[in-house]
């Protein structure tokens, strides 16, 4: 499907992670990745429990969230029994790979090589006590909202 | 669609600019549309990514993923990426004479 012809293409994303569970990051990476298939500028800005995402301790062990997820269609008393999550989350990941959706951590190494930028939020580093040692290689920078904005310029912002 | 002149032959593409018939795709087409899409040269490395594209659509009827197109060609994603500037995958398909790829990833 081509441009219908209302508006300027998008030429340049800034999407927001702020979610820590698999499905809340997942959407964001894929939109990112998807830009720069399509030759769209991207950035990633990693805030809040987004950042279990880039930090290398957690980015491999994120889990589906099976409480306070009406669409996981599971009575809360189900979704809290222990390994639900556990096989929630490995049941997604199997489909995922199906359909070649990297793990969490190549699927960052491949937005990066793609040219996407990767930044975590100085907010929300101060606020748990991280350093850049503790996140992934592929984080460029740790910025403030108002340096997002500067990388922002010009872009559409996405939040998940 | 639309038809249009490439090496003295009229070749019609579809709506997204993508060459419509596979029959009408060589070598020498493919420099051509590379040089639309503002790859002047065609490397070996390109080559081996235009190849690699053909055959898997030859196979599956879609192009491959990002990620198995560098897993499966050896060409890393940030070679590919400088193979074919602004958009590796829509382009890649475009000059081997495919239509847009359909995947996400």
């Amino acid at each position: 499907m081509e441009n219908n012809g209302n508006g300027q293409p998008i030429e340049k994303v800034s999407i927001i992670v702020s979610h820590g569970s698999l499905e809340g990051v997942y959407p964001g990476l894929i939109m990112a990745n998807g830009a720069r298939m399509a030759g769209i500028e991207a950035n990633l800005f990693f805030t809040f429990f987004g950042m279990d995402a880039i930090i290398n301790k957690r980015m491999d062990k994120l889990k589906v969230a099976t409480v306070g997820n009406p669409a996981m269609h599971m009575p809360t008393v189900l979704g809290s029994i222990p390994g639900m999550s556990a096989f929630a989350t490995s049941m997604m990941k199997k489909e995922m790979e199906k359909i070649d959706i990297p793990p969490v951590r190549e699927f960052l190494t491949m937005i990066h090589d793609a040219g996407c930028n990767i930044y975590a939020c100085k907010a929300s580093v101060d606020m748990f006590h991280l350093t850049k040692s503790d996140f992934c290689d592929e984080v460029d920078e740790i910025i403030s909202v108002g340096q997002f904005y500067e990388v922002s310029a010009g872009a559409n912002i996405i939040f998940t | 669609m639309a038809a249009r002149e490439i090496l003295g032959k009229m070749l019609e593409f579809d709506n997204d600019n993508h060459l419509k018939n596979r029959d009408d795709w060589n070598e020498e087409v493919a420099v051509e549309l590379a040089k639309e899409e503002g790859v002047l040269e065609l490397t070996d490395r390109h080559w081996l990514v235009i190849n690699f594209m053909r055959k898997e659509y030859m196979e599956k009827g879609d192009a491959p993923s990002i990620r198995k197109l560098t897993k499966e060609s050896g060409v890393e994603t940030k070679e590919l990426y400088a193979l074919f500037p602004k958009g590796p995958a829509k382009k890649a398909a475009k000059v081997a004479g495919l239509p847009k790829p359909t995947g996400c990833i």
